[in-house]
Protein backbone atom coordinates (compact mmCIF):
# COMPACT_ATOMS: atom_id res chain seq x y z
CA UNK A 1 0.00 0.00 0.00
CA UNK A 2 2.39 2.41 0.72
CA UNK A 3 4.54 1.68 -2.23
CA UNK A 4 1.57 2.07 -4.34
CA UNK A 5 0.86 5.54 -2.96
CA UNK A 6 4.75 6.09 -3.08
CA UNK A 7 4.78 5.83 -6.26
CA UNK A 8 1.94 7.19 -7.58
CA UNK A 9 3.36 10.32 -5.91
CA UNK A 10 6.45 10.15 -7.45
CA UNK A 11 4.33 10.06 -10.63
CA UNK A 12 2.60 12.96 -10.46
CA UNK A 13 5.53 14.91 -9.17
CA UNK A 14 7.24 13.93 -12.21
CA UNK A 15 4.48 15.92 -13.84
CA UNK A 16 5.53 17.52 -17.68
CA UNK A 17 4.77 20.43 -19.40
CA UNK A 18 1.65 18.60 -20.36
CA UNK A 19 0.11 18.17 -17.10
CA UNK A 20 1.21 21.22 -15.98
CA UNK A 21 -2.00 23.00 -13.80
CA UNK A 22 -0.75 26.25 -14.99
CA UNK A 23 -3.09 25.60 -18.01
CA UNK A 24 -6.15 26.14 -16.59
CA UNK A 25 -5.36 29.23 -16.39
CA UNK A 26 -4.50 29.73 -20.11
CA UNK A 27 -7.84 30.31 -21.71
CA UNK A 28 -8.89 32.82 -19.12
CA UNK A 29 -6.24 34.53 -19.11
CA UNK A 30 -6.21 35.31 -23.06
CA UNK A 31 -9.46 35.94 -22.71
CA UNK A 32 -8.88 38.72 -20.27
CA UNK A 33 -5.80 39.79 -22.16
CA UNK A 34 -8.46 40.28 -25.08
CA UNK A 35 -10.38 42.16 -22.72
CA UNK A 36 -8.40 44.79 -21.29
CA UNK A 37 -6.52 45.12 -25.17
CA UNK A 38 -10.23 45.92 -27.11
CA UNK A 39 -10.85 48.73 -24.07
CA UNK A 40 -7.43 50.05 -24.14
CA UNK A 41 -7.54 50.77 -27.61
CA UNK A 42 -10.94 52.29 -27.58
CA UNK A 43 -9.94 54.60 -24.82
CA UNK A 44 -6.82 55.48 -26.67
CA UNK A 45 -8.72 55.84 -29.88
CA UNK A 46 -11.47 57.93 -28.61
CA UNK A 47 -9.34 60.26 -26.51
CA UNK A 48 -6.52 60.97 -29.04
CA UNK A 49 -7.60 59.68 -32.52
CA UNK A 50 -11.20 60.14 -33.10
CA UNK A 51 -12.70 62.64 -35.74
CA UNK A 52 -15.27 64.61 -34.96
CA UNK A 53 -18.03 62.57 -36.05
CA UNK A 54 -16.79 59.99 -32.97
CA UNK A 55 -16.65 56.79 -35.66
CA UNK A 56 -14.49 53.94 -34.23
CA UNK A 57 -14.39 51.55 -37.67
CA UNK A 58 -10.47 51.69 -37.08
CA UNK A 59 -11.48 50.04 -33.36
CA UNK A 60 -13.36 47.45 -34.73
CA UNK A 61 -10.74 46.43 -37.16
CA UNK A 62 -8.50 46.18 -34.43
CA UNK A 63 -11.08 44.21 -31.50
CA UNK A 64 -11.79 42.23 -34.43
CA UNK A 65 -8.06 41.24 -34.90
CA UNK A 66 -7.31 40.90 -31.20
CA UNK A 67 -10.34 38.58 -31.17
CA UNK A 68 -9.02 36.03 -34.29
CA UNK A 69 -5.49 35.79 -32.03
CA UNK A 70 -7.75 35.16 -28.88
CA UNK A 71 -10.40 32.53 -30.25
CA UNK A 72 -7.17 30.69 -32.12
CA UNK A 73 -5.41 30.61 -28.69
CA UNK A 74 -7.98 29.84 -27.02
CA UNK A 75 -9.26 26.99 -29.87
CA UNK A 76 -5.83 25.39 -29.59
CA UNK A 77 -5.74 25.11 -25.34
CA UNK A 78 -9.01 23.59 -25.68
CA UNK A 79 -8.41 20.93 -28.07
CA UNK A 80 -5.08 20.17 -25.99
CA UNK A 81 -7.24 19.80 -22.88
CA UNK A 82 -9.90 17.83 -24.43
CA UNK A 83 -7.17 15.19 -25.67
CA UNK A 84 -5.69 14.94 -22.89
CA UNK A 85 -9.32 14.30 -20.68
CA UNK A 86 -9.52 11.53 -23.59
CA UNK A 87 -6.23 10.05 -22.92
CA UNK A 88 -6.66 6.30 -22.68
CA UNK A 89 -9.86 5.18 -21.38
CA UNK A 90 -10.45 7.26 -17.97
CA UNK A 91 -13.84 8.53 -17.14
CA UNK A 92 -14.80 11.14 -15.48
CA UNK A 93 -14.95 12.37 -12.64
CA UNK A 94 -11.01 11.48 -12.89
CA UNK A 95 -10.91 11.19 -9.05
CA UNK A 96 -8.16 8.59 -8.77
CA UNK A 97 -4.61 9.60 -7.15
CA UNK A 98 -2.74 8.57 -10.14
CA UNK A 99 -0.92 10.85 -12.54
CA UNK A 100 -3.29 9.73 -15.46
CA UNK A 101 -6.39 10.50 -13.93
CA UNK A 102 -4.81 14.05 -12.72
CA UNK A 103 -4.02 15.01 -16.30
CA UNK A 104 -7.13 13.93 -17.53
CA UNK A 105 -9.00 16.46 -14.89
CA UNK A 106 -6.66 19.21 -15.92
CA UNK A 107 -7.19 18.19 -19.36
CA UNK A 108 -10.94 18.37 -18.74
CA UNK A 109 -10.55 21.50 -16.60
CA UNK A 110 -9.09 23.49 -19.32
CA UNK A 111 -11.23 22.41 -22.53
CA UNK A 112 -14.21 23.70 -20.43
CA UNK A 113 -12.36 26.94 -19.61
CA UNK A 114 -11.66 26.97 -22.72
CA UNK A 115 -15.49 26.95 -23.79
CA UNK A 116 -15.90 29.76 -21.30
CA UNK A 117 -13.07 31.90 -22.14
CA UNK A 118 -14.40 31.94 -25.96
CA UNK A 119 -17.94 32.52 -24.90
CA UNK A 120 -16.96 35.89 -22.84
CA UNK A 121 -13.94 36.55 -25.42
CA UNK A 122 -17.10 36.72 -27.98
CA UNK A 123 -19.54 38.48 -26.02
CA UNK A 124 -16.62 41.31 -25.43
CA UNK A 125 -15.72 41.58 -29.12
CA UNK A 126 -19.65 41.76 -29.80
CA UNK A 127 -19.92 44.84 -27.73
CA UNK A 128 -17.56 46.27 -30.52
CA UNK A 129 -19.27 45.07 -33.35
CA UNK A 130 -22.54 46.81 -32.60
CA UNK A 131 -21.02 50.11 -30.98
CA UNK A 132 -19.28 51.94 -33.37
CA UNK A 133 -18.99 54.75 -32.11
CA UNK A 134 -17.53 56.75 -29.83
CA UNK A 135 -20.44 58.18 -28.00
CA UNK B 1 -45.00 50.95 -4.26
CA UNK B 2 -43.83 53.96 -6.46
CA UNK B 3 -46.84 55.20 -7.69
CA UNK B 4 -48.57 54.79 -4.16
CA UNK B 5 -45.87 57.21 -2.98
CA UNK B 6 -46.01 60.00 -5.94
CA UNK B 7 -49.01 60.11 -6.98
CA UNK B 8 -49.52 60.78 -10.46
CA UNK B 9 -45.76 61.56 -10.68
CA UNK B 10 -44.29 58.77 -12.70
CA UNK B 11 -40.63 57.29 -11.72
CA UNK B 12 -40.92 53.77 -13.55
CA UNK B 13 -38.70 52.79 -16.42
CA UNK B 14 -42.45 50.50 -17.04
CA UNK B 15 -44.40 53.62 -17.46
CA UNK B 16 -41.93 55.03 -20.37
CA UNK B 17 -42.71 58.81 -21.46
CA UNK B 18 -39.43 58.77 -24.25
CA UNK B 19 -37.55 57.12 -26.97
CA UNK B 20 -35.01 56.02 -24.66
CA UNK B 21 -37.29 54.59 -22.29
CA UNK B 22 -39.45 52.80 -24.22
CA UNK B 23 -36.32 50.64 -25.68
CA UNK B 24 -35.40 50.32 -22.51
CA UNK B 25 -38.47 48.95 -21.43
CA UNK B 26 -38.76 46.57 -23.92
CA UNK B 27 -35.59 45.05 -23.50
CA UNK B 28 -36.35 44.79 -19.61
CA UNK B 29 -39.32 42.58 -20.80
CA UNK B 30 -37.12 40.06 -23.05
CA UNK B 31 -34.75 39.95 -20.67
CA UNK B 32 -37.50 38.98 -18.06
CA UNK B 33 -38.83 36.64 -20.72
CA UNK B 34 -34.88 34.96 -21.23
CA UNK B 35 -34.50 34.90 -17.75
CA UNK B 36 -37.52 33.16 -17.20
CA UNK B 37 -37.52 30.64 -19.90
CA UNK B 38 -33.98 29.73 -18.87
CA UNK B 39 -35.17 29.76 -14.91
CA UNK B 40 -37.82 27.32 -16.10
CA UNK B 41 -35.96 25.08 -18.50
CA UNK B 42 -33.09 24.88 -15.60
CA UNK B 43 -35.32 24.24 -12.75
CA UNK B 44 -37.33 21.79 -14.83
CA UNK B 45 -34.66 19.41 -15.67
CA UNK B 46 -33.56 19.66 -12.44
CA UNK B 47 -36.98 18.33 -10.83
CA UNK B 48 -37.26 15.66 -13.50
CA UNK B 49 -33.76 13.95 -12.09
CA UNK B 50 -35.11 13.97 -8.65
CA UNK B 51 -38.40 12.85 -9.59
CA UNK B 52 -38.24 10.44 -12.13
CA UNK B 53 -37.66 6.93 -10.72
CA UNK B 54 -34.86 4.23 -11.98
CA UNK B 55 -31.42 4.50 -13.30
CA UNK B 56 -31.81 7.63 -16.62
CA UNK B 57 -29.97 6.73 -19.50
CA UNK B 58 -26.81 8.38 -19.71
CA UNK B 59 -26.36 9.44 -23.14
CA UNK B 60 -29.91 11.60 -22.88
CA UNK B 61 -28.86 12.31 -19.02
CA UNK B 62 -25.50 14.06 -20.91
CA UNK B 63 -27.51 15.68 -23.55
CA UNK B 64 -30.40 16.96 -21.38
CA UNK B 65 -27.21 18.65 -19.03
CA UNK B 66 -25.04 19.73 -21.49
CA UNK B 67 -28.16 21.05 -23.56
CA UNK B 68 -30.42 22.32 -21.17
CA UNK B 69 -27.82 23.75 -18.41
CA UNK B 70 -25.07 25.20 -20.85
CA UNK B 71 -25.93 25.38 -24.69
CA UNK B 72 -29.64 26.58 -24.21
CA UNK B 73 -28.45 29.10 -21.45
CA UNK B 74 -25.92 30.38 -23.34
CA UNK B 75 -27.76 30.80 -27.04
CA UNK B 76 -30.54 32.94 -25.15
CA UNK B 77 -28.04 35.03 -23.25
CA UNK B 78 -26.41 35.31 -26.69
CA UNK B 79 -29.27 36.09 -28.77
CA UNK B 80 -30.35 39.14 -25.77
CA UNK B 81 -27.28 40.68 -25.42
CA UNK B 82 -27.07 40.79 -29.33
CA UNK B 83 -30.28 42.42 -29.27
CA UNK B 84 -29.25 44.81 -26.42
CA UNK B 85 -26.12 45.70 -28.21
CA UNK B 86 -28.10 47.15 -31.30
CA UNK B 87 -30.11 49.45 -29.24
CA UNK B 88 -26.92 51.26 -28.14
CA UNK B 89 -26.00 53.23 -31.62
CA UNK B 90 -29.20 54.94 -31.67
CA UNK B 91 -29.52 55.63 -28.01
CA UNK B 92 -26.25 57.10 -27.64
CA UNK B 93 -26.05 59.26 -31.13
CA UNK B 94 -26.29 62.71 -29.60
CA UNK B 95 -28.73 65.26 -30.28
CA UNK B 96 -29.03 67.46 -33.13
CA UNK B 97 -26.76 70.42 -32.56
CA UNK B 98 -29.58 72.61 -33.49
CA UNK B 99 -31.68 71.45 -30.56
CA UNK B 100 -31.83 71.69 -26.89
CA UNK B 101 -28.73 72.04 -24.77
CA UNK B 102 -29.37 71.49 -20.99
CA UNK B 103 -26.67 71.74 -18.84
CA UNK B 104 -26.86 69.71 -15.52
CA UNK B 105 -24.40 70.07 -12.63
CA UNK B 106 -24.88 67.94 -9.46
CA UNK B 107 -24.32 69.20 -6.47
CA UNK B 108 -24.94 68.15 -3.09
CA UNK B 109 -27.56 67.47 -3.05
CA UNK B 110 -29.66 69.75 -5.27
CA UNK B 111 -28.86 70.15 -9.23
CA UNK B 112 -27.84 73.02 -11.16
CA UNK B 113 -29.95 73.34 -14.25
CA UNK B 114 -28.35 75.70 -17.12
CA UNK B 115 -30.60 76.29 -20.55
CA UNK B 116 -28.32 77.16 -23.23
CA UNK B 117 -30.25 80.11 -24.91
CA UNK B 118 -27.58 81.65 -27.19
CA UNK B 119 -24.01 81.39 -27.93
CA UNK B 120 -22.40 81.90 -24.75
CA UNK B 121 -26.02 83.01 -22.96
CA UNK B 122 -27.69 80.72 -20.37
CA UNK B 123 -30.06 80.54 -18.40
CA UNK B 124 -30.07 79.35 -14.73
CA UNK B 125 -32.35 77.12 -12.15
CA UNK B 126 -32.46 74.32 -10.37
CA UNK B 127 -33.92 71.10 -8.82
CA UNK B 128 -36.23 71.00 -12.00
CA UNK B 129 -36.18 70.10 -15.73
CA UNK B 130 -38.73 71.48 -18.15
CA UNK B 131 -38.63 69.89 -21.40
CA UNK B 132 -40.70 70.21 -25.05
CA UNK B 133 -42.34 66.94 -26.22
CA UNK B 134 -41.25 65.19 -29.31
CA UNK B 135 -38.03 66.75 -29.18
CA UNK B 136 -34.33 65.13 -29.05
CA UNK B 137 -32.59 67.03 -26.11
CA UNK B 138 -28.95 66.96 -25.27
CA UNK B 139 -28.10 66.78 -21.30
CA UNK B 140 -24.01 68.05 -20.58
CA UNK B 141 -23.57 66.46 -16.81
CA UNK B 142 -20.62 67.57 -14.57
CA UNK B 143 -20.24 67.51 -11.01
CA UNK B 144 -19.53 69.94 -8.65
CA UNK B 145 -18.24 67.69 -5.85
CA UNK B 146 -18.75 64.12 -6.04
CA UNK B 147 -19.55 61.43 -8.62
CA UNK B 148 -23.60 61.69 -8.88
CA UNK B 149 -25.74 59.87 -11.36
CA UNK B 150 -28.51 61.75 -13.40
CA UNK B 151 -31.78 59.52 -14.06
CA UNK B 152 -35.10 60.03 -15.12
CA UNK B 153 -36.37 56.60 -15.47
CA UNK B 154 -39.60 57.58 -17.01
CA UNK B 155 -37.17 58.98 -20.05
CA UNK B 156 -34.49 57.00 -20.38
CA UNK B 157 -31.26 55.87 -18.97
CA UNK B 158 -29.05 57.11 -16.51
CA UNK B 159 -25.05 58.46 -16.68
CA UNK B 160 -22.82 59.70 -14.24
CA UNK B 161 -21.77 62.87 -13.19
CA UNK B 162 -18.00 62.80 -12.87
CA UNK B 163 -16.04 65.68 -11.10
CA UNK B 164 -13.58 67.08 -13.78
CA UNK B 165 -15.56 65.30 -16.82
CA UNK B 166 -18.34 66.32 -18.82
CA UNK B 167 -20.51 62.89 -19.66
CA UNK B 168 -23.83 63.44 -21.90
CA UNK B 169 -27.36 62.16 -22.00
CA UNK B 170 -30.21 62.15 -25.18
CA UNK B 171 -33.50 62.07 -23.48
CA UNK B 172 -36.42 62.25 -26.40
CA UNK B 173 -39.66 62.67 -24.28
CA UNK B 174 -42.73 61.64 -26.32
CA UNK B 175 -45.38 62.10 -23.61
CA UNK B 176 -46.73 65.09 -21.68
CA UNK B 177 -46.61 65.35 -18.08
CA UNK B 178 -45.19 65.18 -15.18
CA UNK B 179 -42.13 62.75 -13.80
CA UNK B 180 -39.58 62.40 -11.22
CA UNK B 181 -35.67 62.70 -11.83
CA UNK B 182 -33.07 61.07 -8.75
CA UNK B 183 -29.49 61.07 -8.10
CA UNK B 184 -28.83 57.06 -8.90
CA UNK B 185 -24.90 57.23 -7.39
CA UNK B 186 -24.84 57.51 -3.75
CA UNK B 187 -23.35 60.45 -2.61
CA UNK B 188 -23.87 61.48 1.28
CA UNK B 189 -26.08 61.98 3.26
CA UNK B 190 -28.85 63.45 1.78
CA UNK B 191 -28.85 61.37 -1.37
CA UNK B 192 -32.03 59.68 -1.15
CA UNK B 193 -33.82 63.71 -0.53
CA UNK B 194 -31.97 64.64 -3.96
CA UNK B 195 -34.41 64.37 -6.67
CA UNK B 196 -36.12 66.74 -9.18
CA UNK B 197 -39.42 67.31 -11.17
CA UNK B 198 -39.44 67.19 -14.52
CA UNK B 199 -42.38 68.73 -16.64
CA UNK B 200 -42.86 67.84 -20.40
CA UNK B 201 -44.91 70.49 -22.03
CA UNK B 202 -45.91 71.67 -25.32
CA UNK B 203 -43.63 73.16 -27.37
CA UNK B 204 -45.27 76.52 -27.35
CA UNK B 205 -45.87 76.02 -23.50
CA UNK B 206 -41.81 75.56 -23.34
CA UNK B 207 -40.85 78.18 -25.33
CA UNK B 208 -43.05 80.33 -23.21
CA UNK B 209 -41.87 79.16 -20.04
CA UNK B 210 -38.12 79.55 -21.22
CA UNK B 211 -38.98 83.10 -22.59
CA UNK B 212 -40.17 84.07 -18.67
CA UNK B 213 -37.14 82.01 -17.29
CA UNK B 214 -35.05 84.90 -18.96
CA UNK B 215 -36.44 87.79 -17.39
CA UNK B 216 -34.76 88.87 -14.14
CA UNK B 217 -37.23 88.44 -10.48
CA UNK B 218 -39.95 89.91 -10.74
CA UNK B 219 -40.50 93.34 -8.47
CA UNK B 220 -42.38 92.09 -4.89
CA UNK B 221 -45.91 93.33 -4.81
CA UNK B 222 -46.77 93.97 -1.18
CA UNK B 223 -45.89 94.95 2.31
CA UNK B 224 -44.92 91.73 3.13
CA UNK B 225 -43.38 90.82 -0.09
CA UNK B 226 -41.06 94.10 -0.01
CA UNK B 227 -39.95 93.39 3.70
CA UNK B 228 -39.24 90.04 2.60
CA UNK B 229 -36.79 90.95 0.18
CA UNK B 230 -35.16 93.27 2.34
CA UNK B 231 -34.58 90.33 4.66
CA UNK B 232 -33.30 88.56 1.93
CA UNK B 233 -30.73 90.91 1.75
CA UNK B 234 -30.42 91.70 4.85
CA UNK B 235 -29.89 88.31 6.59
CA UNK B 236 -27.13 87.58 4.20
CA UNK B 237 -28.92 85.11 2.09
CA UNK B 238 -27.74 86.35 -1.57
CA UNK B 239 -24.44 85.62 -0.53
CA UNK B 240 -25.54 81.41 -1.35
CA UNK B 241 -28.28 82.21 -3.37
CA UNK B 242 -28.88 84.85 -6.61
CA UNK B 243 -31.95 86.17 -7.36
CA UNK B 244 -31.26 88.12 -10.93
CA UNK B 245 -32.07 91.63 -11.10
CA UNK B 246 -31.07 92.03 -7.43
CA UNK B 247 -28.05 92.09 -5.45
CA UNK B 248 -27.94 88.65 -4.69
CA UNK B 249 -25.42 86.49 -6.48
CA UNK B 250 -24.59 84.00 -4.75
CA UNK B 251 -23.68 80.39 -6.55
CA UNK B 252 -23.43 77.92 -3.77
CA UNK B 253 -27.04 77.39 -3.45
CA UNK B 254 -29.56 77.11 -6.10
CA UNK B 255 -30.65 80.48 -7.86
CA UNK B 256 -33.88 81.23 -7.07
CA UNK B 257 -34.51 83.69 -9.47
CA UNK B 258 -38.27 82.47 -10.19
CA UNK B 259 -38.30 80.13 -7.32
CA UNK B 260 -41.96 80.48 -6.77
CA UNK B 261 -42.88 78.68 -10.11
CA UNK B 262 -41.06 75.42 -9.06
CA UNK B 263 -43.42 72.48 -8.47
CA UNK B 264 -40.94 71.47 -5.14
CA UNK B 265 -38.72 72.42 -2.83
CA UNK B 266 -35.65 71.16 -1.45
CA UNK B 267 -34.27 69.25 -4.41
CA UNK B 268 -38.00 67.37 -5.27
CA UNK B 269 -38.71 66.56 -1.79
CA UNK B 270 -41.42 68.76 -0.61
CA UNK B 271 -44.28 70.83 -2.48
CA UNK B 272 -43.63 74.18 -2.88
CA UNK B 273 -45.67 76.06 -1.01
CA UNK B 274 -45.66 78.12 2.08
CA UNK B 275 -46.08 76.34 5.03
CA UNK B 276 -43.55 73.90 3.51
CA UNK B 277 -41.06 76.66 2.65
CA UNK B 278 -41.30 78.20 6.34
CA UNK B 279 -40.67 74.91 7.43
CA UNK B 280 -37.34 74.41 5.33
CA UNK B 281 -36.52 78.14 6.29
CA UNK B 282 -36.76 78.00 9.96
CA UNK B 283 -36.13 73.94 10.45
CA UNK B 284 -34.04 73.13 7.58
CA UNK B 285 -32.46 70.04 8.81
CA UNK B 286 -35.73 68.48 10.39
CA UNK B 287 -36.58 68.37 6.70
CA UNK B 288 -33.32 67.25 4.72
CA UNK B 289 -30.81 66.34 7.29
CA UNK B 290 -27.29 66.68 6.01
CA UNK B 291 -28.15 69.61 3.48
CA UNK B 292 -25.37 72.76 3.75
CA UNK B 293 -28.25 75.49 3.93
CA UNK B 294 -28.10 76.60 7.50
CA UNK B 295 -31.34 76.44 9.67
CA UNK B 296 -32.58 80.31 10.06
CA UNK B 297 -33.89 79.69 13.85
CA UNK B 298 -33.51 82.87 14.88
CA UNK B 299 -35.96 84.63 12.30
CA UNK B 300 -39.68 85.67 14.09
CA UNK B 301 -42.83 84.58 12.92
CA UNK B 302 -43.41 87.99 11.09
CA UNK B 303 -39.82 87.99 9.59
CA UNK B 304 -39.98 84.50 8.28
CA UNK B 305 -43.69 85.16 6.60
CA UNK B 306 -42.54 88.21 4.85
CA UNK B 307 -39.08 86.05 3.33
CA UNK B 308 -41.62 83.23 2.25
CA UNK B 309 -44.12 85.93 0.81
CA UNK B 310 -41.42 87.50 -1.42
CA UNK B 311 -39.90 84.08 -2.38
CA UNK B 312 -43.38 82.87 -3.38
CA UNK B 313 -43.65 85.76 -5.52
CA UNK B 314 -40.86 84.91 -7.62
CA UNK B 315 -42.11 83.18 -10.17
Amino acid sequence: MAMTETSNRNEINKTDHVTSIWWIVVAPTVWAVHFLASYLTAAIFCAKVADSDRSAGEVQLAVMAYTVVAIVIIAGVGWAGHRRQRDGHGRSPHDEATAADLRRLIGLSTFLLSLLSAVATIFTALVFYFVGTCH
Amino acid sequence: MTFLLLGDISQSTLDPAGVGAERIAELFHWMLSGGVLIWLIVVGLAVYSVTVPGRHRPRLTKTLVIGGGAVFPTLVLTSLLCYALAMLPALHQPAPKTGLTIDVSGVRWWWRIGYRTGENERVETANEVRLPVDQAVEFKLHSEDVIHSFWIPALGGKVDMIPGRETRLKLHPNRVGRFRGVCAEYCGTAHAQMAFDVIVMQQADFDQWLRDQQQDAREPAGEAAVRGRELFRRKGCGACHTIRGTDAGGRVGPDLTHFGGRLSLGAGIKTNDADNLRRWISRTHDVKPGVQMPAFKSLSDRELDSIVAYLEQLN
